[in-house]
């Protein structure tokens, strides 16, 4: 580049900066710093699902139309041909047959719906369960429940917009459901369909809705959601140097950028493989919508499932109050439920700093063990979702694996209440047990699976002491001070008295290591392509004296 | 019969009451005698149609008399067979859900156990039982009804069922709509006008011919058709896509996180 064009560059530049201002927030947004981490990554996944949602989306709406008008079929698809249905339903069939790359772009449409769910229930847990979302983060976990909220809400329109026989099921479904509210059900029903069941004013709605309104919000909320981690930066696990008052990681550019983009990239190339090869929602199969038909197994898609199984489980209770049947067997599964569940879901970060007493600001994470209470919470809320999950698909279910329908569905409901406390009360132990198991590593040491044999006869085995960095990272997740000797002798609770099994000799230290199995070097293998070695454990010739124990 | 008779019982009465007796005789040898001209066929001891003494051989020698009972009279554990018709026999032995493995909620298809020519005789047997009961359909030309007109027919009459493509589904207490992958045009027309299992029966006035004809064609041809969109997932609806979802979708993207978000 010759010099005056530089020159003419950097005036170009100055002309914008003196405008807008922009050079300094650039250089400041170029140099943030993002951790490294692979579970930090779910959410992206989400945020690339929705980018690609939309750019499928828009070429999906440009031969769609959201009308209930009947017309005739006569395009390329034979078994329908000469049939009845909604110009809807006809021109998804257009969409799919005669529009080039239509089909390919309607699949990849779809598995992004499922993937954008499925990715943001993942990062949830993720950040449920690392306790992400306590302080000062509280008001982005409100966010994102709502986003998930959304995003099923977004997915149901979807999926309902072509007027085939499934999705027309699940409707016929959504306005019962609403039929249900006790006073006002009727009338909010007739208000959002325009009169009665089908009718013709509910496509164009369901149309605006889900191209429009809900998209918007979500869009709006997302972009909110990702201002205030730019503001409040990134959570990071304890490690090396990172502390609640720093972020270590990758910065933003060149490195960040590059790594989020290639992300991007490779999440939209496996949509468009599956889009490829896996057929999704085959609507010339299940037909026009007709109110008269249904088929067996109508299952909505995988989000709506747990309120389809509350729904399939709910014991069949109704109440007459002065000439109005109030249908519980509907109004629990279909409102109350969710709405207590999601409810709960919003809350969650209020209650346990209510119950924990805990109002101090974190941006270092838990480890699922270190919060043993919180985790058999989430994981007991997971099991009653789960049951409510696999109930959505109980008749699926018993004919595949040959169960009674009847059996099926009364096994689920007793697993619906006694599942989840089982569940929380293993999970709590689990994590109590892995907490042991690091003191035990922190005070012991790594086992590295030779036993020896004392002159005096007593057998003892060798332990290999923790690198001191790895020592000092777990100490702190574990919440107990330590004192910086990964095997500090004081701290030893010498079985026996005995301190007569050390090792002696640096050399004889480096043969300290676990014998391998041809699993476990594979699994080695694996960690060297995932993980830096740096921290795995293993025995460092240049630590603490080598350490043995009698147990 | 009146007090005066009996109070007073003469010659006369007593030749009245043997002329009435021998009235009622011959009138019993005739009944017995129009019986034995107009009833369809006796038992099948006394045919001598080749078919049916094979057919009746078949139905001791498979057991099916074990619980049909020795004229497939039905028992407790079996219905009766007397009038069930010849496409009832097809339909069961063809299957292979008869003869049956064991009691269960409902007999499943198995490899049939009989030759065709066996059925035949089967069913030829079975008919002397009784009359009634339809015969083996002819499905000929049923590649000509209407496909379209039966999908819809098909949506209306049996997706509720056995699914919308023919997959099956379930229903209560462990019974369930069998999958329509392997039944013959024969057999499903079968199936539709003896009703076997929970299935209803579908009569001629309820579907036509033509119309079930039109209800073939479109399973067949639902059933061979490619799917466009790439793997079918056993056509069964979002429950396999969500399988899919999960451990393909989220699968690949997990392991591309992990990839990715490893390498500083």
């Amino acid at each position: 580049m010759s010099a005056q064009a530089e020159a003419g560059a950097k005036k170009t530049l100055r002309y914008v900066d003196d405008r807008l201002g922009s050079a300094s927030f650039l250089r400041k947004s170029m140099n943030k710093v993002f951790p490294d981490h692979w579970s930090f990554l779910l959410g992206e996944i989400a945020m690339y699902s929705l980018i690609i949602l939309l750019l499928t989306g828009v070429y999906l709406t440009l031969f769609f139309h959201a009308s209930s008008q009947e017309v005739i079929y006569h395009g390329r698809y034979a078994p329908l041909r000469g049939v009845a249905m909604t110009d809807a339903y006809a021109s998804t069939l257009h969409l799919s047959f005669d529009v080039r790359g239509g089909l390919l772009v309607r699949q990849i449409h779809h598995w992004a719906a499922l993937l954008f769910v499925l990715s943001i229930i993942t990062h949830c847990f993720r950040v449920f369960f690392t306790g992400a979302f306590r302080k000062p983060r509280t008001l982005n976990w409100h966010i994102g429940v709502v986003l998930m909220i959304l995003a099923i809400l977004e997915g149901f329109a979807g999926y309902s917009l072509p007027d085939d026989l499934l999705s027309g099921t699940g409707i016929r479904i959504a306005y019962s459901v609403m039929e249900s509210i006790p006073l006002v059900g009727s009338y909010l029903a007739y208000f959002v369909f325009g009169g009665d069941f089908p009718g013709v004013d509910f496509i164009p709605r369901l149309f605006v809705i889900h191209v429009l309104l809900v998209p918007g919000i979500i869009i709006a909320l997302f972009s909110a959601h990702m201002m205030m981690i730019w503001h409040q930066k990134h959570t990071d696990f304890p490690g090396p140097g990172k502390t609640e008052h720093n972020v270590v990681g990758t910065v933003f550019f060149p490195t960040f950028i590059l790594k989020t983009n290639g992300f991007l990239f490779l999440v939209f190339g496996i949509l468009t493989l599956m889009a490829a090869f896996i057929q999704i929602n085959p609507v010339w199969l299940y037909g026009p919508y007709n109110p008269s038909q249904v088929s067996a197994g109508s299952q909505p898609d995988f989000y709506i499932f747990f309120l389809e199984g509350s729904l399939r489980l709910m014991p069949n209770w109704e109440t007459t109050i002065w000439g109005h049947t109030i249908s519980w067997n509907i109004l629990i599964p279909g409102v109350i439920l969710p709405g207590i569940m999601f409810n709960l879901l919003a809350m969650y970060p209020a209650i346990e700093s209510w119950a924990t007493k805990d109002k101090g600001f974190h941006n270092l994470l838990q480890r699922p063990r270190d919060v043993p209470v919180r985790t058999a919470l989430g994981v007991m809320a997971l099991t009653f979702y789960g049951v409510l999950f696999i109930g959505g698909q109980n008749d699926i279910l018993a004919r595949t694996f040959d169960w009674s329908l009847q059996a099926t569905s009364w096994t689920l409901r007793v697993l619906l209440i006694v599942a989840p406390p089982i569940a929380f009360y293993i999970t709590k132990r689990w994590c109590l047990g892995l907490q042991h198991h690091d003191e035990e590593l922190l005070h012991h040491g790594i086992e590295t699976g030779i036993i020896r044999r004392l002159p005096s006869g007593e057998y003892i085995e060798v332990t290999a002491p923790l690198p001191p960095q790895r020592a000092a990272v777990l100490a702190m997740q574990l919440g107990v001070e330590h004192n910086g000797h990964a095997n500090g002798h004081g701290a030893l609770p010498s079985g026996n008295g005995h301190s007569s099994g050390h090792v002696a000799g640096e050399a004889e230290a480096t043969k300290l290591r676990r014998p391998v199995g041809p699993v476990n070097r594979a699994r080695n293998m694996l960690e060297g392509f995932f993980f830096e070695r740096g921290d795995a454990p293993k025995a460092n010739p240049e630590d603490d004296e080598p350490k043995t124990l009698s147990h | 019969m009146t007090s005066s008779t009996l109070a007073a019982p003469g010659a006369g009465g007593r030749r009245r009451r043997l002329a009435s007796a021998a009235i009622v005789l011959v009138a019993l040898g005739l009944l017995t005698l129009l019986y034995s001209a107009l009833a369809p066929r006796g038992s099948a001891a006394s045919s001598s149609d080749p078919d049916v003494i094979a057919g009746r051989d078949l139905f001791v020698k498979f057991s099916c008399a074990s619980c049909h009972g020795m004229n497939g009279e039905g028992g407790q554990r079996a219905p009766s067979l007397i009038g069930v018709g010849p496409a009832a026999v097809d339909f069961q032995v063809g299957t292979g859900r008869m003869p049956l493995q064991h009691h269960s909620a409902q007999a499943p298809r198995k490899r049939p156990v009989m030759t065709e020519a066996q059925i035949h005789q089967l069913a030829a047997y079975v008919a002397t039982l009784g009359p009634g009961g339809p015969p083996v359909p002819d499905v000929t030309g049923y590649q000509n009804a209407d496909v379209a007109f039966g999908g819809a027919l098909f949506r209306t009459n049996c997706a509720q069922c056995h699914n919308f493509v023919g997959a099956g589904g379930e229903l209560t207490y462990g019974k369930y709509a069998p999958s329509l992958a392997e039944a013959t045009p024969t057999q499903i027309y079968e199936a539709m006008v003896t009703g076997p299992e929970n299935m209803p029966v579908f009569g001629d006035k309820t579907l036509t011919p033509d119309q079930k004809l039109a209800i073939i064609n479109y399973v067949k041809s639902v059933r061979s058709q490619a799917d466009p969109g790439g793997e079918g997932l056993g056509r069964i609806g979002p429950v396999s896509e969500t399988l899919a979802g999960i451990l393909v979708g989220l699968g690949l993207c997990v392991g591309a996180a992990l990839w990715v978000g490893s390498r500083a």
